[in-house]
């Protein structure tokens, strides 16, 4: 299931504003690849282009080539709705949908893209809730409204709810960064058990829970506000924290900028 | 850290004495402007009670009466009491409801189209700035440009259906607004949610937005409609006073309350002064629970936390 990610020469804009320029990187499939850097420098930006997420800001466009094994996801006549169905995104902000119970949340991917069948949705419902670590708080109020649950418990919901519809690769915008210690530990267990199925990128503020969680670790930053984002490096985890080989890296992990 | 506990120490710097003499000039100030809002609030409330009263007074002991509700006009006259206002009740629920049936769908696909389509266009501008100068169209103006258009450019006769075009032309930019009200309060992060699963955009909308918003839209529909209900101007135009039970949209006239207070309101009997009382206090009704139903609907379907 899980695919690798090669991006080329990316660019990405707002309108006339360079926000990410000449990205050059690979994603390793099962595995997980963090985003750090200070905020500002691109890391949102440049995940949304993954999902082609961006195409639903306006005036926002790409240049360069991204490929999922050997989809090239920005090619004449691919469809950005399917690429979603492909590359999945879990949101800084738990976003359940307000209107719907826990088990209408999982399945609103599915169901929406017309799967029908009770008990291949009850089977989602379960599977996809196991996988996320929430099924035993939560089998026995399948039917409550989701917004019922704690920041945590929601924030899962959102990743069951990514996973049910089985993609390749998860992009996490800063999952954690709304939530409480425990809640956070809960994803970053989550996290690590999701990466024998699918490509994970996470992006995180947070250098610890980049070193806990990440294989592999890319480091983005910015000359000066108002200076399109660029990749300064990428490379296994333990290197780009131990023995980095830009001085722009070192500085920032041992936080002396950002 | 040490920031939260020096704060406690600088505020109670920063604050006056409560009993210094700027703080009694800042009382005086409260209660003046205390005593001033409340003498608005109820000069405002004044004409309002008045009308209630006045309607519950002179309207009630003819409401009250089960004929009201099950009569017509049909062949009374000025010296013959009795008689309801089924006619007129049933008329103005019928243009209601034909209002409604033809405005919300457009009004619903309009704010859609100006929220989720065309908010930075061009043709999005144009058809917003459209709605605000059909928003500020008088209601004798909607019902003249009707007549216009029916009856000298078309040459057909005046039949209670134009009388809902000439609301409909009312009611459109009033549910418009509000629908585009309620979609921009629903976040983007649903919206994006919504897309990052694979759902196209129309999907989105139709299972995602519209539902979020459902109980919001209900209720500018139904407030729009108590507004609509209450309209006069067009039917003076284009709907003439029928004392009969008429239910045919498109030929003949049809009694509906506000003609109904009209046509009578002419004669200077006892009679017919109570049949206007009645029919006012009969309306109000009708679109007082209108707005009930809206708010309970809005309290009721609210998506809970
Ligand atoms: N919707 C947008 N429209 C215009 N500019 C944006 C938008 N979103 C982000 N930007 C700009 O792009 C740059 C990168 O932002 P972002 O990707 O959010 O950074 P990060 O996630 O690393 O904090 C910033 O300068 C930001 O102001
Ligand atoms: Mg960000």
């Amino acid at each position: 299931m899980a695919k690798r990610i090669d991006v080329k020469d990316l660019n990405v804009y707002y309108s006339s504003f360079k926000a990410v320029e000449d990205v050059t990187m690979t994603v390793e499939p099962r595995s997980v690849t963090a985003f750090i850097g200070p905020s500002g420098c691109g890391k949102s930006t440049f995940l949304r282009t993954l999902n082609r997420m961006h195409e639903v800001i306006p005036g926002a466009r790409v240049e360069g080539s991204v490929m999922l094994d050997d989809l090239d996801l920005y090619a004449k006549g691919v469809d950005p709705v399917s690429v979603r169905r492909s590359v999945g995104m879990v949101f800084q902000r738990p976003n359940p949908f307000p209107t719907m119970s826990i088990y209408d949340n999982v399945i609103a991917g599915l169901r929406l893209n017309g799967v029908k069948g009770r008990k291949d949705l009850d089977e989602a419902v379960e599977t996809s809730l196991k996988g996320a670590n929430l099924w035993n708080e939560v089998k026995d109020r399948l039917k409550k409204p989701g917004a019922g649950l704690s920041g945590g418990q929601q924030q899962r919901l959102c990743i069951a709810r990514a996973i049910a519809v089985r993609p390749q690769v998860l992009l996490m915008d800063e999952p954690c960064s709304a939530l409480d210690p425990i809640s956070t530990l809960a994803i970053e267990d989550l996290v690590n058990e999701l990466k024998s199925d699918f490509t994970i990128v996470i992006v995180t503020h947070n250098m610890q829970q980049a070193a806990r969680v990440s294989d592999r670790t890319a480091f983005f930053n910015l000359a000066a506000t108002g200076k399109p984002g660029r990749l300064v490096e990428i490379g296994d985890t333990q290197k780009i924290f131990n023995n980095p080989i830009e001085r722009a890296t070192e500085d920032y992990i041992s936080g002396r900028f950002g | 850290m040490s920031a939260a506990t020096h704060t406690p120490d600088l505020v109670e710097q920063a604050l006056p004495d409560p009993e210094t003499p700027q703080s009694t000039g800042r009382r005086v100030k409260d209660r003046t402007a205390t005593v001033a809002v409340w003498a608005a609030f109820v000069i405002a409330m004044i004409p309002l009670v008045w009308i209630i009263v006045a309607l519950l007074v002179k309207g009630g002991s003819v409401v009250v009466s089960a004929s009201w509700w099950t009569n017509s006009q049909r062949g009374m006259t000025t010296l013959t009491a009795g008689g309801g206002a089924y006619h007129a009740i049933i008329g103005t629920l019928l243009q209601a409801v034909v209002t409604a049936v033809i405005s919300v769908p457009l009004a619903i696909m309009t704010a859609i189209y100006l929220i989720e389509y065309g908010r930075s266009t061009r043709f999005g501008r144009i058809v917003s700035f459209m709605l605000d100068i059909l928003t500020g169209v008088p209601s004798i103006v909607a019902g003249l440009f009707i007549y216009a258009l029916w009856v000298t450019t078309f040459g057909l006769q005046r039949v209670p259906f134009a009388v809902c075009l000439a609301l409909v032309l009312l009611m459109v930019p009033v549910v418009t607004r509000s629908t585009e009200e309620m979609l921009k309060l629903v976040p983007n992060e649903l919206r994006e949610a919504s897309y990052a699963l694979g759902v196209s955009k129309w999907r989105t909308i139709t299972s995602i937005v519209l539902p979020t918003a459902f109980s919001g839209i209900i209720t500018g529909i139904l407030l729009g409609l108590a507004r609509v209900m209450g309209e006069t101007a067009p039917l003076l135009i284009l709907g003439p006073y029928s004392q009969s039970i008429a239910t045919n949209l498109f030929s003949g006239f049809m009694g509906t309350l506000p003609t109904m207070i009209n046509a009578e309101r002419n004669e200077v009997a006892a009679i017919p002064l109570d049949r206007v009382w009645g029919a006012a206090l009969t309306l109000i009704i009708l679109v007082l629970l209108l707005n009930l139903a809206g708010r309970l609907i809005a309290r009721y379907s609210a998506v809970r936390k």
